[in-house]
């Protein structure tokens, strides 16, 4: 039994040395979201509009080679192909953004109004991620979130989020990733069912937007 | 010999295989947990991984000393000292990097495991492979942005293309071994059929035990005709250290290196264009070699436990020579599956080891 023993101790260690690690990504882009939720004047919500603002390094590496009348200085027409980029390709990852609208999951359509902007070496993108059709709100949940933690995701530290032109009798709340305060257990038990099962790594590094309408 | 003394170090070495293999179906599972890609659905969706504990600590400190690097490249430039808290922060961000997500120590190990070498082949193969990683990352941004002005766009073309390359190796490694283990362990089977049938017979014996190598490895068999099997069985199926040695050990060793060290590391790339930014190419050069010295010391750490753990199996094997042989051959075969898999995982985006936000 002895041996039985050490062959166990073996295996275990060589699981801790295997197992826990292999699951675990750490986010190379950083990114610092604002976002408003815009409606339009019958009150319907229309879409989302994001503006993401990344870290140094990650926007001197995409910056790296673009041609720029002044060195260091990008204006918005120099970096329009490197946005257009961003929002095609962000179609693959959802934009990032996974939601739910009176219960049903968002379907958002193809973003616009997207551009770039290049201040204190950090790039920020613009767009809006529109909705198929506008609709009124009773209550919608946002997650904004990469699910394998390539690129971290948190909210701006004021007024991350807004309503704009919402009805009167709208609540809007939200919380960072692993944010224990008092502001995350007001959303409630429906706001941790938008949870997608599918990516349950991701969803732990998730901010949460919920909006609540009478 | 009594029919119940033959079996019980059989499922011993039984008990020890199905550990191993248990160990690398973890890691097969840790590794594909990692994420559901492209909107490719997992079939089963595994348990959120807690984000405390060692785990949550091994990541948090690689997110801070990642976090950190580009604060290091901005003080060096600004102060030629600071360098070297630039130099100690990239090896600390490759030590615990290496911990962390990344095909290398996974191949590695299966790899050393699938082919029984030593642990001093392992070492050797982790140092190869991570210095082959820091030299690409730099030969691409060296040639790419810093010769030709390459955008981000390009750069990130240009890894996608070596990862295609990187994983498709990945997985041709994985299947040759397949091919060579699975035969190997064929070959036992029917040996032990063969024995079974005519035990004791010592014609047979050598005869089977002819069979028994029927994998590429040279062997000198002048000595092995009369000796007591048990003995045989327990040790002779890893390549010996002459073998080693020679032109053939190396060649199947730079198989994995390739494989595994074209892939540049993503962190690398962003340090090294950060720099180049900066002004200073040459202090981001370094930090990616010491990063990759970093990485090859955690992959040394993990590939030497694995030979280890394999060591503990063999001893127990070596106690029942037909089985115990066989289950050892059983973790040779798994572990070469495990290599390919890991790389078709890898080459149908089904597992994502980095990659970069589209830019």
């Amino acid at each position: 039994m002895t041996r039985f023993f050490q062959a166990f101790f073996a295996a275990t260690l060589a699981a801790l040395a295997f197992g826990p690690g292999g699951a675990e990504a750490h986010p190379h882009v950083f990114v610092v979201v604002k976002s408003e939720i815009v409606h339009d004047a019958d009150g319907k919500v229309t879409g989302i509009r994001h503006a993401w603002t990344f870290d140094d390094m990650f926007s001197t590496y995409a910056t790296q080679g673009l041609e720029s009348k002044q060195k260091g200085v990008f204006t918005r027409e120099e970096l329009a192909p490197l946005a257009e980029v961003n929002v095609t390709s962000m179609k693959e990852f959802d934009f990032f953004t996974q939601g739910k609208l009176n219960g049903q999951k968002i379907e958002f359509g193809d973003p616009k109004d997207y551009w770039l902007d290049y201040t204190n070496q950090e790039l920020t993108l613009h767009f809006t991620l529109p909705l198929k059709a506008p609709v009124t709100v009773k209550d919608l949940n946002l997650d904004i979130y990469d699910p394998v933690y390539f690129v971290s995701f948190e909210l701006a530290d004021k007024e991350p989020v807004k309503l704009v032109a919402a009805p009167a009798g709208c609540n809007l709340t939200f919380a960072k990733p692993n944010d224990k305060s008092a502001q995350t257990k007001n959303l409630g038990e429906s706001f941790f069912n938008n949870m997608d099962p599918k990516n349950p790594f991701g969803t732990q590094f998730a901010n949460k937007i919920s909006v609540k309408c009478q | 010999m009594t029919p119940s003394q033959r079996r019980e170090p059989f499922w011993r070495a039984f008990l020890a295989a199905a550990a191993l293999l248990v160990v690398a179906a973890a890691i097969c599972d840790a590794a594909l947990a990692q994420s559901a890609p492209f909107g490719v659905p997992r079939p089963q969706a595994p348990a959120a991984p807690p984000a405390d504990g060692i785990v949550g600590w091994l990541l948090a400190k690689q997110a801070e000393f990642y976090r950190a690097l580009s604060g290091a490249i901005r003080a060096a430039k600004a102060d030629g000292t600071a360098v070297w808290g630039l130099f100690t922060l990239s090896f600390l961000y490759g030590i615990f990097h290496a911990a962390g997500p990344g095909h290398g120590k996974a191949v590695i190990s299966s790899y050393v495991v699938a082919n029984q070498e030593t642990w001093r082949r392992g070492v050797i193969l982790s140092f190869a492979s991570a210095f082959l990683q820091a030299l690409v990352a730099v030969a691409l941004v060296g040639v790419a942005a810093v010769l030709l002005g390459a955008t981000a766009r390009v750069m990130s073309d240009v890894v996608r293309y070596i990862e295609i390359v990187s994983y498709s190796l990945i997985t041709l490694l994985g299947a040759r071994l397949l091919w060579v283990k699975g035969r190997a362990a064929i070959a036992t089977f029917w040996q032990l059929q063969e024995q079974h049938t005519q035990f004791q017979h010592a014609h047979a014996h050598a005869h089977a035990h002819h069979h028994d190598h029927g994998h590429h490895h040279a062997h000198d068999h002048d000595h092995a005709h009369d000796h007591v099997h048990d003995e045989h069985c327990g040790h002779s199926h890893g390549p010996e250290p002459k073998d080693l040695a020679g032109p053939g050990g190396w060649k199947r060793g730079l198989t994995a290196i390739v494989a595994v060290g074209l892939r540049p590391c993503s962190g690398a790339i962003l340090v090294l264009v950060f720099a180049l930014a900066q002004g200073i190419f040459w202090a981001g050069v370094a930090s990616t070699f010491i990063m990759g010295l970093g990485t090859a010391i955690t992959v040394a750490a993990i590939a030497t436990i694995a030979v280890g753990a394999q060591g503990f199996a063999r001893k127990l094997a070596s106690s029942q020579p037909g089985s115990g042989t066989l289950a050892m051959r059983a973790i040779e075969v798994g572990a070469a599956l495990f290599v390919m898999l890991f790389g078709l995982a890898l080459l149908t985006g089904y597992m994502v080891n980095e990659r970069m936000f589209p830019a």
